[in-house]
């Protein structure tokens, strides 16, 4: 081989290491989204598939308290808070929590809600099976709806030695505005 | 700035004297040719050596005009300077002011003057030379890397001037973290400013590529890897770096030019995205980064330490290995430059040990050293010098390093001055210190003159005792609990701010020797003997006249 096609060979070979580089940059967005939902990072909460799910969970005799806390962004002109405030249930029950939505204004808005859950050990475990979030919500002027949120706390917190302790979890949601133009702030 | 005209090959024995000069007609191009479309590892070495000084000084003038504004607590001179670059006239413009005085000086003065200095500098030049090449692999790529890397520069310059927030220019911090550089900084400064940065970076991964297939291809016959002074070593292991680390930045601002831009919401909790996926792609980049700009220098005390000693280096095979584990393990300690983001316990243990087992490498790289010097017959010209303070100053930064690895201590320390003093001991203090040893040690082969030892020995004592009276301050100053990045501060942090900006002064009249020095060299400098260290200088820049002919190793150099 000359030493001119060696060096495009080796020089080839680097770039494409390059390029695979700028690949595993991007990919790391999906990863990244994964690797939360698998080790609730940040309090990043569980879905529950109940096709998927092997056995249904075992309802423990201890309760935990759930506190629901309700945000809005100041962009959005809507009133956005829990029917009750905190709720009391058994580890490995079913719950449902109502947020009551209200648009304000006098022109129909979109909104979209984010959400986590704290302390930031107890998203692993708190496993909900149906909610509103990152589902956009169109309000009329002076609608009001109601948004149920089915969740329950995974017995698996009993056996883990970062999260057994816990005797709060606060759930908590912001609506943002979705106006497609969020640069105009 | 190298005399062409009196390069006779002088080992070239196989030429005669008149072929010789026909080879000068022939190949030295004219001013415009030679300087702007260089194809010459030599000269684009001496471009970016040139580009990096020119950047050393606007970034220094930076960190000059923060140490006044810091020097009394209050804010004094910050809105005079926003206003003079076409600011408001309030207090939050002055205070973005601050912010883009931060900014620009941090990625100034990684990206343009110690990367450029190193790899572009150094690298270009002497990697060619040790390794008994022609010239580079692939020299019209050098010289698109030399260009792109100038441009860059321009538009970071350039971003100054236009909107970036609540001011002109780029207020984000070197490190551009969300949400401040997507949704807190409206306006082109801070799309400017990536953008300079996917240049750099574009520029350093073809440099890189480059380096990478000369040192595999091109080296002389007998020149086995294992055979490879060390600065050759490190520049591979350091481009190796380069080429896995910058991409995954461009790809991180990419994402961030696109949120700014297009309504993605990669770093966007309202979008279901996450500010701290930026941080975490920031500093995989971040963390080799801070290697990227070390390790050369590590490669190029080497050198100086062994001709200086007249004993090879001890633990050759030891010093290379540190430097590919140091590689190695440095792109999986990234996130203990995020410990305040919420990490669980078990995290931190990971990214703790991890980190320090970084410091075993580094150890037996310090130990080395040391064991080369020991019972070896040392003189101490100026190049040793800084090599001497540069171990000094790496070893206090790298001390400081290990407290700072510590989880638990970092939540303490975590942005405060005592990680500014940290970073400065090894950046400024440590990969500075050896940009100047390497610049006094090669300067003779490079200009074909000697420099001055009086001046050399002035500029290394002022600036050695300036720089240690301006961070090791900062240290008191952030277990204080002093925060970085304010232009402001409480009564009681003003006796340390004062003394550190005091040695900023002292550090400045260090540099006036300096550049009196590269001035007096070039025009009156004694000529320098092809080999002027004598018999410690054992590696192939030193058979070669000084300065090195245009076109060098015509006939490969054999190593036993």
């Amino acid at each position: 081989m000359t030493a001119m096609s060696r060096n495009a060979k080796t020089g080839s070979l680097a770039a494409l290491l390059a390029v695979a580089m700028v690949g595993l940059g991007f990919a790391a967005v999906p990863l990244y989204n994964l690797f939360c939902r698998v080790t609730g990072f940040g309090g990043t909460t569980q879905r529950y598939d109940p096709v998927a799910a092997a056995e249904t969970p075992k309802i423990l005799s201890d309760t935990i308290s759930v506190r629901f806390d309700a945000n809005v962004s100041p962009k959005l002109p809507w009133k956005f808070y829990p029917e009750h405030p905190t709720d009391t249930v058994s580890i490995g029950a079913r719950d449902m929590a109502i947020f009551i939505a209200e648009n304000q204004s006098p022109h129909p808005v979109v909104g979209t809600a984010s959400f986590n859950v704290t302390p930031d050990a107890a998203g692993k475990y708190f496993t909900k099976i149906q909610c509103f979030c990152f589902t956009q919500q169109t309000l009329k002027p002076g609608e009001q709806v109601r948004m149920p949120v089915l969740f329950f706390v995974d017995p698996k917190i009993k056996d883990d030695p970062d999260a057994r302790d816990i005797e709060e979890i606060t759930l908590s949601y912001t609506f943002h505005p979705v106006d497609g133009d969020k640069n105009a702030s | 700035m190298t005399d062409i005209a009196a390069t006779a090959p002088a080992h070239g024995a196989e030429h005669g004297h008149s072929h010789a000069h026909d080879d000068h007609d022939h190949d030295t191009p004219g001013f415009f040719v030679r300087w702007f479309m260089s194809t010459n590892h030599k000269d684009i070495g001496t471009l970016y050596l040139i580009f990096a000084i020119i950047a050393g000084i606007v970034g220094g003038g930076l960190s000059g005009l923060m140490r006044l504004e810091l020097a009394h607590p209050g804010i004094q001179y910050l809105g005079t300077w926003a206003q003079a670059l076409g600011g408001a006239q309030d207090l939050t413009a002055a205070k973005h002011f601050w912010n883009v005085m931060i900014t620009a000086h941090g990625l100034i003065m990684v990206f343009f003057m110690v990367m450029p200095a190193m790899i572009g500098g150094f690298g270009n030049w002497f990697v060619p030379l040790m390794i008994g090449a022609p010239d580079m692999a692939f020299p019209r790529m050098n010289n698109v890397s030399f260009w792109l890397t100038a441009v860059a520069f321009v538009m970071l310059c350039g971003s100054l001037f236009v909107p970036g927030g609540s001011g002109n220019g780029a207020g984000t911090g070197w490190t551009v973290y969300a949400p401040l550089s997507t949704s807190g900084s409206v306006g082109p400064a801070v799309d400017m400013a990536i953008f300079s940065l996917h240049l750099a970076g574009a520029a350093s991964i073809l440099g890189a590529i480059n380096f990478i297939t000369t040192i595999f291809n091109m080296r002389a016959p007998g020149m086995t890897l294992h055979k490879m002074p060390l600065f050759v070593w490190s520049v591979l292991v350091t481009a190796f770096l380069l080429l896995l680390a910058l991409p995954v930045l461009a790809a991180a601002i990419t994402m961030l030019l696109t949120d700014r831009n297009f309504g993605t919401t990669f770093y966007d909790a309202t979008g279901g995205g996450d500010p701290v996926l930026y941080q975490h792609l920031f500093w995989f980049f971040g963390h080799p980064e801070v290697y990227i700009m070390i390790l050369p220098g590590f490669g190029i005390v080497s050198q100086i330490i062994s001709t200086f000693s007249k004993k090879p280096v001890f633990g050759y095979l030891g010093m290379a290995y540190a430097m590919v584990a140091i590689g190695v393990v440095g792109f999986i300690v990234w996130a203990h430059h995020m410990f305040t983001v919420g990490m669980s316990v078990n995290l931190k243990m990971y990214f703790t040990a991890a980190t320090m087992v970084i410091a075993v490498p580094t150890g037996i790289k310090i130990f080395s050293w040391i064991a080369t010097m020991w019972g070896g017959s040392m003189t101490y010209k100026t190049p040793m010098m800084w090599s001497l303070g540069f171990i000094f100053m790496f070893t206090v930064g790298g001390v400081t390093g290990v407290v700072l690895a510590n989880g638990g201590v970092d939540t303490n320390l975590h942005d405060t001055y005592y990680v500014v003093a940290h970073f400065h001991y090894v950046l400024s203090l440590g990969a500075v210190f050896s940009l100047f040893a390497g610049f006094y040690y090669w300067f003779p082969k490079m200009s074909g003159r000697m420099y001055s030892e009086v001046l050399g020995q002035l500029h290394f004592w002022i600036f050695f005792i300036g720089v240690n009276v301006m961070f090791f301050p900062q240290h008191f100053l952030g277990q204080q609990g002093m925060p970085r990045r304010y232009p402001d501060y409480a009564e009681a942090y003003a006796h340390w701010h004062l003394i550190s900006s005091y040695g900023y002064v002292i550090m400045g009249v260090g540099m006036i020797f300096f550049f009196v020095n590269i001035l007096y060299s070039l025009f009156a400098g004694k000529r320098a003997a092809d080999n002027p260290w004598g018999e410690g200088a054992t590696t192939l820049e030193w058979t070669l006249s000084s300065p090195p002919p245009f076109h060098q190793f015509n006939e490969l150099p054999r190593i036993a």
